[in-house]
Formats: C-alpha cells, structure tokens, sequence
C-alpha cells in the first residue's frame, strides 16, 4: 500500500499562538486514518493544514511540507483551489448551501466551476448521492431545498457534494459530532464503503467511532504528534502511556 | 410567591409601555399616509399623471414631466450608485482586517452623514458649473447620496452569513472571490436589497440637492445634459404657491404619487430577492 499524504514537520500558529508542533507522520492510500485526541489538541487544524484551509483563517501561518502524491501542496506555484479540488472536506456541522436544492448542493461544486452540460450534471448527482446512500431517500425530491432533510441526511449531503468533484482524498472533521447515534451510525458505515476508492482522513473525539471505522489512529495532544500506528495497536498496545491514558479514560 | 405576582407585574408594565412606545411611534406615520392618501386621492387624475406641469395658479395640466425626471434621475443615480455601492460593502467586509478598508469605512460612515444640500453643492461646483444644469449633476449627486447606504448594509449583510458557508464553498475548490461573489452573495442577497431599497426610497425624496443640480423644469425630458422636473421638486413648488386652492391638491397628488412609486420599488425589489425556500 502506498503513502498518499506524507506531512513533513508541519507545525501551525493562529497569530502568535501555535497549534501544532512539528507533526511528521504519512497516510495510506484508501484507508481510514483517524485523528484523535482532547478538545484544542489541534486535530480540527491539522487536517485543515491539508487541505490549504487554515491559511484562511486570518493571522494563520503554517509551516514544513504536506505532500500528495510526492508533490508538495505548499509549493510555490501551487494554487490551493487545485489541492481542494483533489483533498474534499466534510465539516462537523452539515452546511448544505441553504438556498439550493438538494440536487443544486450535490453539483454546487460543479456549477461554481462552470459546468452546465445538464445531462452530466444529471449523472454526477445521480453518483454522488447514490456513493453517499442519499439517493433512494431523495431521489423523488431533488427540488427540494437541501436545508429542509434531516441532520443525517444533511451530512450525507454534504459528503455527495464532495464526491461531485471526484477528489481523491476526503477529509471529515467530526463529522457524526452534531447528528444522533442512528444518523452516526449509517455515516460510519459510508466511511468504510468510501475507503476502498478514496484516502479517508476523519478527526473524532469519540475513541469507539476511531476504533469502529479506522485503520490507522494518530493521537494528538497539546499540538504534538503522540502516536500512530494501526488503529488495533494504539487501542490495544499502545507504547505511550499518555495513548494508553486516553484511551482508557482516563483524561480528555 | 410575593416575587412571582410582582415579577408578574413587572413583566405587564414592561409590556404595556413597549405596546405605547409603538402606539407614538405609528402615529404620526399613520397619519401622514392617512393624510396624504385622503388629500391626494381626489386630486388624482389622468391629466395630474400625464400632462406638463402648468405655470402655479393656472388651472389643468398635471406633473407629467416630474415623474418622468424622478423615474429618470432616480434610475441613471442607482445604475451609477448601486455597484459602486455593493462592491464596496464587499470590499469592506471580505477584507476587514486592511487598513485601506478601515479608512474606507470611516469615510463611508462620515459620507452618511453629510446634509444633501451639500452634496447639491458638490454636483453643482463640479458638473453644473461644466456642463449646466442637467439630468447627469442631479443624478451624480444622488449617486454619491446613495453610496455610503448601500455599503454599509451590504458590508453588514455579507458579515452575517455564515464562515460555514463560505467555508463549504472553499472546500469544493471554488476560488474565494467567486465564492464571495455567488455562494456569499446569493446568502446576503436579502440584507443588500433592503439597502439598496432604503437608498432609493431616500433619494427619490430628496429635494435640496435636486434644486441645485437638476433645477426643474415644466417640460418633458429633453436630453441628459438638460434640466429636468422631479417630483419632490414639483412639490416644493406647488406647496410655495400663493395660490393655494389651484397647487396645494396637487403637492398632495405629487406626494402620493411619490409614495406609491416608493412603494412600487419596494415591492419589486421584495419580490425579486425573495428566498426560494423561505
């Protein structure tokens, strides 16, 4: 299996404070790695850095290289709407554009960008929310707008509309942290489907959610990489005792 | 529960006196509207909407003329104010932190303030005094009236949508100024309408700067660089007459007839920027 993400001494402030420190780790391909660790870790920021969208925060600086495929996405002549058309993001609150159908936010994507060729657009729409086990809920009412489905519903929307650009790497920030344990339930099992064609990053702070649908885990405290390995390792040999702590409930 | 039944009082009083403070704030709207639609309504003729304006005290005719010039003048001072406007109060609020947009928005606010006569004055030193009394002074001036107002509501209206929103669009490689200017802005569509409303519903009324700028005139439009008639002008002019019997009926016609184009905008505009899923 090959690396798809390899983060190389990444370290990130917010203004003079910093939130990570000198994080090196890589991430396979087509598989799930979670992110995991207490609230202000750094987890929500260290995929940001992924994905070019902590430098939009303003007074945000980031330093050290995260390369996608061997190619540095921090590199000079690298445009971060490139990288985020191959690096997706599913946020931890669903953000369906409120005033667009749910057909319009599946291929908003796409239309921002300037494609109209309905019949395509009819069959990414058709895809995307099929590839997110939206479509027999809502194929009857695409005109309808993409605020009015429930939570869940809305979060699978969400991960539609990602997929509509066909990127290669999708990123989820806490994505079941706002929806209720059935909602969570079936997003987790789209995560498993979603790892066997994409690179799967998710930050969590729920220990079980890592453990149910992760391969690998990176534990993550006070902006330092503590460890990371197979997820079936940190959970069950994990060789810092400050993994071991966590885990075990012990703080967090 | 000797606090409960007072508490229970105080909630009353409270209400009482929020329901008289909107009780004194509609009345004197409602009576200006009842007022002007009871003295205006019989002055209101075909003639009053379609024929030039007569000499005052001269009997028939109507303010043909001037709803045209306020149609006009109104219309070429949104074309020239309203993207000024708007693009500004984007600027303001996509790039907050500058300090080009701090000494823009102090400005701004100051321009909100300034009294119009003396933005009548400007069009006149720096157009009429060029070009002569004209459609364009009138409509500069107005312009510049409607500037600040526009601005500031679309800087507010953009402030309030969402990061999440824009966030989202970001994520799905839209490049941030096309983000701002569909996502961000279809959010904020609501907020900039209901500026850019109160700004011509502002200027629409306005007079002094229309006296020093557009003149008036009794006459249909005849060209851009030529004085034209306006509403709240014909009013000014008809309310001063000496002869009250013949004009005062039509100050009242003009003024609902103002009313109503304001009114008419404003639906419009409601109308057009309603939100699909309500």
């Amino acid at each position: 299996m090959r690396y798809k993400i390899e983060i190389q001494s990444l370290s990130a402030w917010f203004g003079s404070k910093q939130v990570l420190q000198d994080i090196t780790m890589r991430i396979k391909e087509n598989v799930v790695t979670a992110i995991i660790g207490p609230s202000g870790c750094g987890k929500t920021t260290l995929i940001r850095c992924l994905n070019r969208m902590h430098e939009l925060t303003p007074r945000a600086k980031v330093t050290g290289r995260v390369l996608l495929d061997g190619e540095d996405i921090y590199g000079e002549n690298v445009d971060p709407v490139t990288v985020r058309r191959r690096i997706g993001m599913v946020f931890q609150k669903p953000n369906p554009f409120p005033m667009m159908s749910i057909y319009d936010n599946t291929v908003a994507g796409l239309k921002l960008n300037g494609v109209t060729d309905k019949k395509r657009l009819d069959e990414v729409v058709e895809k995307s929310l099929r590839a997110a086990h939206l479509w027999d809920e809502v194929k009857s009412e695409l005109g309808k707008s993409g605020a009015s489905l429930s939570g869940g519903q809305q979060q699978r929307l969400c991960i539609a509309r990602a997929l509509a650009i066909e990127p290669e790497v999708i990123l989820m920030d806490e994505p079941t942290s706002a929806l209720d344990p059935t909602a969570a339930a079936k997003i987790e099992q789209l995560i498993r489907i979603l790892a066997e064609n994409y690179t799967v990053v998710i930050v969590t702070h729920n220990m079980q959610q890592a453990a149910r649908v992760s391969d690998f885990t990176a534990f993550l405290y006070l902006g330092k990489l503590v460890e990371y390995g197979s997820t079936k390792d940190i959970f069950e040999n994990p060789k810092s005792e400050l993994t071991e702590k966590y885990i075990t409930g012990e703080f967090g | 529960m000797r606090s409960y039944r007072f508490r229970k009082l105080e909630d009353l009083i409270m209400i009482s006196l929020a329901y008289a403070a909107l009780i004194i704030a509609l009345i004197p709207l409602a009576s200006i509207l009842v007022e002007t639609v009871s003295r205006g309504l019989p002055a209101m003729s075909f003639s009053l909407l379609f024929e030039e304006i007569p000499p005052l005290g001269q009997s028939g005719g109507g303010i043909g003329p001037a709803i045209q010039g306020t149609l006009i003048v109104v219309t070429l001072a949104s074309i020239m104010g309203i993207p000024i406007g708007v693009f500004s109060g984007i600027y303001l609020a996509e790039f907050r932190q500058s300090r080009l947009a701090s000494a823009a928005r102090f400005l701004n606010d100051v321009l909100t303030n300034v009294p119009s006569i003396v933005l009548g004055i400007f069009g006149w030193a720096f157009v009429v005094v060029a070009i002569g009394w004209s459609v364009i002074a009138g409509a500069i001036a107005l312009a510049i009236m409607m500037i600040p107002i526009v601005t500031r509501t679309t800087e507010e209206a953009i402030k309030l949508v969402p990061l999440t929103i824009r966030e989202a669009a970001i994520a799905l490689g839209v490049p941030q100024w096309k983000t701002t200017l569909t996502v961000v802005l279809s959010s904020a569509k609501k907020g900039i309408a209901t500026g850019i409303l109160l700004a011509v519903a502002r200027i629409s009324g306005e007079t002094a700067p229309l006296l020093l700028t557009i003149l008036g005139s009794r006459f249909w439009f005849s060209g851009f660089t030529q004085p034209t008639a306006a509403i709240p002008l014909a009013i000014f002019n008809f309310s001063q007459s000496p002869f009250r019997t013949v004009d005062l009926p039509r100050a009242w016609g003009a003024s609902l007839i103002l009313i109503f184009i304001v009114l008419v905008i404003n639906i419009i505009l409601r109308y057009s920027t309603r939100e699909k899923y309500g």
